[in-house]
């Protein structure tokens, strides 16, 4: 195996036994995204040729969601609006990187604009093509770092959950994705979506590495008034523990039409492996499901639409020429955002105009604590719940683009866990017939990544599904 | 509720964003579709439910009055798409 | 007909804490453009906010000094507008749950306390500052995030006079909370006005016009003094009134209407998601309340009440919270059991000193032993009332002691009888008329006679002492 092919967990032994050196470890890398990049696409405003290991600092380098502020390194949201964007500042996540003595990639991974998407088609660059089928999507909006792990274009790599955003393309490129706790991981530099839902988290590629890496990026930030001041286990703890009487509920709402029979059979069969490690299973109920995706469509859309008003060409990013002032908001936001972008900026903009906030927005507040109530009500009996993390498989590309309904909807099994704050967890538990993979969804109390990682490894180290790689 | 091609482009002009004909036509049309599927949420009884503006139970989160390093102002104008001295420059505001 | 004036302030008082509301970037104006700011008030992509705690206690400290109810929950809200100086094209702010309502300021207008009502108190940030040029306008970010609180009224206020005097003692309070320097002229106090016009004995409001860019108090009663007579003629004229928003020009001494701008306003207030919820609890709002200085009408009730001060005088003396420190410390030390004859002192010849030479009574230098040793002349009749008032404008002229101005000049009053009867004597025989008349009755006749004394004597003579001489001589011979 090469060294760009091995988990994190497995370099950092070698670079402690001084049986490798960091800069090996880059060279390969530099290597495989010659090689394979012009088919995945993963990172942007890649140059085939511009790859030379420059002396990172650090040990292992993290590649990172375009829409995560790196000091002096262009970050973009993959947006036109934010072209030539050098933040003067890290995202707490990075320092913490930083100073826990890791690299940060120099290039960015692809995304949707502003991690509007699920497939990450909606990228000012261009679509992250499904390592497992470049005809596919590799999901979105983190596509172009779950692309980039489950090539090995990657080591380890950072997302950003608003949806499903890192969970859904990590069920479609095979990988592990974890969605911390609303309030875990800083938000500071994170360049927000609906800052109510937005978290960052790992995309890797087995459970060690999500554990490793969510534990160096979570904890207390002053610089976040949401980010929460609690106890940090380390995660490797619960690492290869047995997960006899863990109590698992099994929402019947995430079971009916719409999802795929060869995902409904994986799913099973992951429950039954489960069980015969221990852990108990039953049915139950989180009946407000179906509003999850009209709610979080309200919510989402509304915070972003002011989350986003800042783009208008005045102190950074695009600005379309003008003689007038608000000819040059309107043009520069026109040209500057793309398509879904607009749509989103514009339906929000509409939940909390006047007249129409109470029918929306105030509206959409209230059914989120309907949601966040099931969960509780759940939680008070289960340790966890699992389900699909997606309805589907990875989809073709083009294959939604024209109806945004149908798009959203493929959240549908991943925004819930936003709304209520919760942490969950994505991990590879089978392929269909056409060989893409396919993702287990574990979700846990707040604040009980734990709980999520102990039944991940017990899953992933009775499996094989993480160790088969695609064949580029 | 239904929303027309009055409302989004009242609605596009609040949020600053100008749509040529054919885009105020489409966007009208997938607003009026996505809205529909929205409105399902008006067959639930929320009468007596608080709204979760914050999903976290925390509060008073403050900091110290304590001074921290500014940026200086070639940082600040770095990324200006268009400056004038030590100021940022836009077209010009009519009262 | 006749007209009732409604008017309504809305006063926004920036806070004068080390740093901004959001961010540690320190509050220091004057400086570069575009240098004391942060990606934070620069509202860079990805940076997020956190209240200042000083911020919030000042605020809790002008609420209650307004008597407002500190609301227990309370929370931040974004108002959605875009406009260059505006960072984020949204502005922090507070809409239906803000940090405090239901307040009141008495007045003290046209002789008679009025209580204005308080609507609200609530917490925002201000915005950056416009230059405008011939063809560009120019950003500067620096003023971005400074904690600003807005104060609005009921509209209570019935006079431009009321609205004058509502911010003067408003801006009194402030500055005893120590809080803001509340200086309309650099912007740290901005006002602005809602007014309109209705029928005597009506109960319907009129059309209102709010009105901006008024920068200083009498700014804002020109302004309204416009208003009230233009709407008035309108009104008359019976033309239909239109809400609208109009500038205050003071050069021209009119208002002007800001053309509408394109649609009408809609700030889609909405929770600020990066920004938790308050929860004030009483035990808080009872350990700021205990922190309070002593407010300007306390500080009037217990000067008249320890002082023995006419409400008038307490109220001259505690309307400059630095008057009232100085005037406080005088009375505590002068020795004499009168406390009243030193704030006489204070409120006549000190105080007309200091105004006219435009400064407050500390800062006229005077040492207080030497202020109390002057008015000690004049208690012991070494020199008189009138005398003590010069040697006062030069002991503030030339920091000298009263002392040795008394003596330099030798104005210490005659009081020496043996001395006085000389001067009488001489008096007495150069003017026999007047003798006359005073035998006949008249007693003018001995005002005369003690002025003639005073004038041979150079003034120092102790009039006193001289009207009782010459009577008894007279009445005796």
């Amino acid at each position: 195996m090469e060294l760009n092919q091995l988990t994190a967990h497995e370099l950092l032994d070698k670079l402690r036994s001084k049986q490798v050196a960091s800069g090996q470890i880059l060279d390969s890398l530099y290597a495989r995204i010659e090689a394979v990049e012009p088919k995945v696409k993963a990172y942007a405003r890649f140059k085939p040729g511009n790859t030379q290991a420059n002396g990172l600092a650090g040990l292992l380098p993290v590649t990172v969601k375009d829409n995560i502020c790196t000091e002096g390194l262009n970050t973009e949201c993959c947006s036109k609006i934010l072209c030539g964007f050098r933040p003067p500042y890290d995202a707490t996540v990075i320092s913490k990187l930083k100073k826990s003595g890791n690299a940060i990639f120099p290039l960015k991974a692809n995304m949707d604009e502003f991690a509007f998407g699920s497939s990450t088609e909606n990228s000012s660059f261009g679509p992250t093509h499904n390592p497992w089928n470049l005809e596919c999507v590799p999901g979105g909006s983190s596509g172009g770092s779950a692309a980039a792990v489950a090539s090995d274009e990657a080591i380890w790599a950072l997302g950003s959950d608003t949806g499903g955003s890192i969970r859904q393309p990590a069920s479609f490129c095979g990988v592990v994705g974890l969605k911390p706790t609303y309030g875990r991981v800083s938000r500071f530099g994170l360049i927000a979506f609906a800052s109510s839902l937005d978290q960052i988290g790992p995309i890797t590629k087995d459970v060690e590495d999500a554990a490793i890496l969510a534990r160096i990026i979570s904890g207390y930030d002053p610089n976040d008034s949401t980010s929460v001041n609690q106890d940090l286990p380390d995660y490797t703890d619960s690492l290869g523990k047995d997960i006899k009487g863990v109590k698992i509920g099994i929402p019947k709402e995430y079971f009916i039409e719409g999802l795929d029979p060869e995902v409904k059979l994986v799913i099973e069969e992951a429950i039954k492996k489960l069980e015969s490690l221990g852990a108990v299973s039953k049915q139950v109920s989180l009946p407000h499901t179906q509003y999850a995706v009209p709610v979080y469509y309200i919510v989402a859309t509304a915070e972003a639409s002011s989350n986003l008003a800042r783009f208008d060409g005045v102190q950074y990013g695009y600005r379309a020429k003008s003689d007038s002032l608000i000819q040059m908001y309107k043009k520069t936001r026109a040209e500057g955002f793309g398509e879904e972008a607009k749509r989103r900026i514009i339906l929000g903009t509409f939940a909390l105009s006047h007249g129409y906030y109470d029918a929306y927005y105030l509206r959409a507040l209230k059914v989120r604590t309907l949601i966040k109530n099931d969960f509780d009500a759940v939680f008070k009996d289960f340790d966890c719940i699992i389900t699909p993390t997606s309805p589907t498989p990875a989809f073709k590309i083009g294959e939604k683009t024209a109806d945004p309904l149908q798009m959203y909807l493929s959240d549908i099994y991943t925004i819930s866990v936003n709304l209520a704050g919760i942490p969950a967890i994505s991990i590879p538990c089978g392929f269909s017939k056409s060989g893409l993979p396919i993702g287990l969804q574990i979700m846990a109390k707040p604040f009980n990544e734990g709980m999520l990682f102990r039944l991940a490894h017990a899953f992933e180290q009775s499996t094989q599904w993480h160790k088969v790689k695609p064949r580029l | 509720m239904a929303i027309d091609k009055g409302t989004v482009e009242q609605v596009a002009h609040l949020a600053r964003i100008e749509l040529g004909p054919g885009e105020l036509e489409k966007l009208s049309r997938q607003l009026h579709d996505i809205l529909g599927f929205i409105d399902k949420l008006s067959v639930l009884n929320i009468a007596m439910v608080e709204p979760a503006s914050h999903i976290l139970p925390i509060s008073n989160v403050l900091r110290e009055d304590e001074v921290r390093t500014c940026l200086t102002v070639d940082q600040a104008l770095e990324n200006a798409p268009s400056k004038n001295g030590n100021f940022f420059s836009v077209p010009k505001v009519i009262e | 007909m006749r007209y009732q004036t409604v008017i309504g302030l809305e006063v926004h008082l920036q806070l004068k804490t080390k740093t901004k509301a959001f961010c540690g970037c320190a509050i220091d104006f004057g400086k570069t453009p575009n240098s004391g700011v942060c990606p934070v008030c620069l509202g860079f992509p990805g940076t997020l906010p956190v209240y200042n705690k000083e911020a919030l206690n000042s605020a809790i400290k002008v609420a209650l000094a307004f008597s407002c109810q500190i609301q227990e929950h309370t929370k931040f809200d974004r108002k959605n507008y875009f406009y260059p100086d505006l960072p984020k094209n949204y502005q922090i702010s507070q809409f239906d749950l803000p940090l405090s309502r239901h307040g009141y300021l008495d007045i003290f207008s046209d002789n008679k306390t009025k209580r204005i009502g308080i609507t609200r108190v609530h917490l925002e940030e201000d915005a950056g500052k416009l230059i405008h040029e011939s063809n560009a306008s120019m950003v500067d970010f620096n003023r971005a995030g400074v904690p600003l609180l807005e104060i609005v009224s009921e509209p209570d206020l019935n006079s431009p006079q009321e609205a004058f005097d509502y911010l003067t003692s408003l801006k009194n309070i402030i500055e005893y909370l120590d809080v803001s320097d509340c200086d309309m002229e650099k912007g740290s106090l901005r006002c602005d006005a809602n007014i309109s016009l209705r029928p005597e004995g009506s109960k319907e409001l009129g059309v209102k016009a709010e009105l901006k860019n008024m920068n200083s108090f009498k700014g804002v009663k020109d302004a309204l003094v416009f208003e009230v007579d233009r709407q008035a003629a309108l009104l008359e004229a019976g033309q239909a009134m239109v809400q609208e928003t109009r500038l205050w020009d003071a050069e021209n001494g009119e208002t002007v209407s800001m053309r509408n701008k394109e649609g009408a306003k809609d700030y889609r207030y909405f929770p600020d998601p990066d920004l938790t919820v308050f929860i004030i609890e009483q035990t808080m709002v009872s350990r700021i309340k205990s922190q309070l200085p002593e407010l300007p009408h306390d500080k009037m009730r217990r000067f008249m009440r320890d002082y023995g001060l006419s409400e008038y005088d307490a109220k001259i003396l505690v309307s400059s919270k630095k008057n009232a420190q100085f005037a406080e410390e005088c009375i505590r030390k002068y020795p004499g059991k009168d406390k009243k004859n030193m704030a006489n002192w204070l409120i006549g010849p000190m105080l007309s000193e200091a105004n006219s030479r435009k400064v407050e009574l500390h800062e006229l230098n005077v040492n207080m032993e030497d202020l109390i040793s002057l008015i000690g002349f004049v208690e012991n009749q070494s020199i008189s009332h009138l005398s003590a008032k010069l040697v006062l404008t030069q002991m503030i002229d030339s920091q000298k002691p009263a002392e040795l101005i008394i003596r330099e000049n030798n104005m210490l009053q005659i009081s020496d009888t043996a001395e006085l009867e000389q001067v009488i004597s001489g008096v007495i025989r150069e003017n026999e008329k007047s003798v006359t008349s005073f035998r006949a009755g008249k007693t003018n006749a001995l005002m005369f006679l003690v002025g003639q004394v005073m004038k041979k004597s150079a003034g120092k003579a102790n009039p006193k002492i001289v009207g009782e001489l010459i009577k008894r001589r007279l009445t005796d011979a």
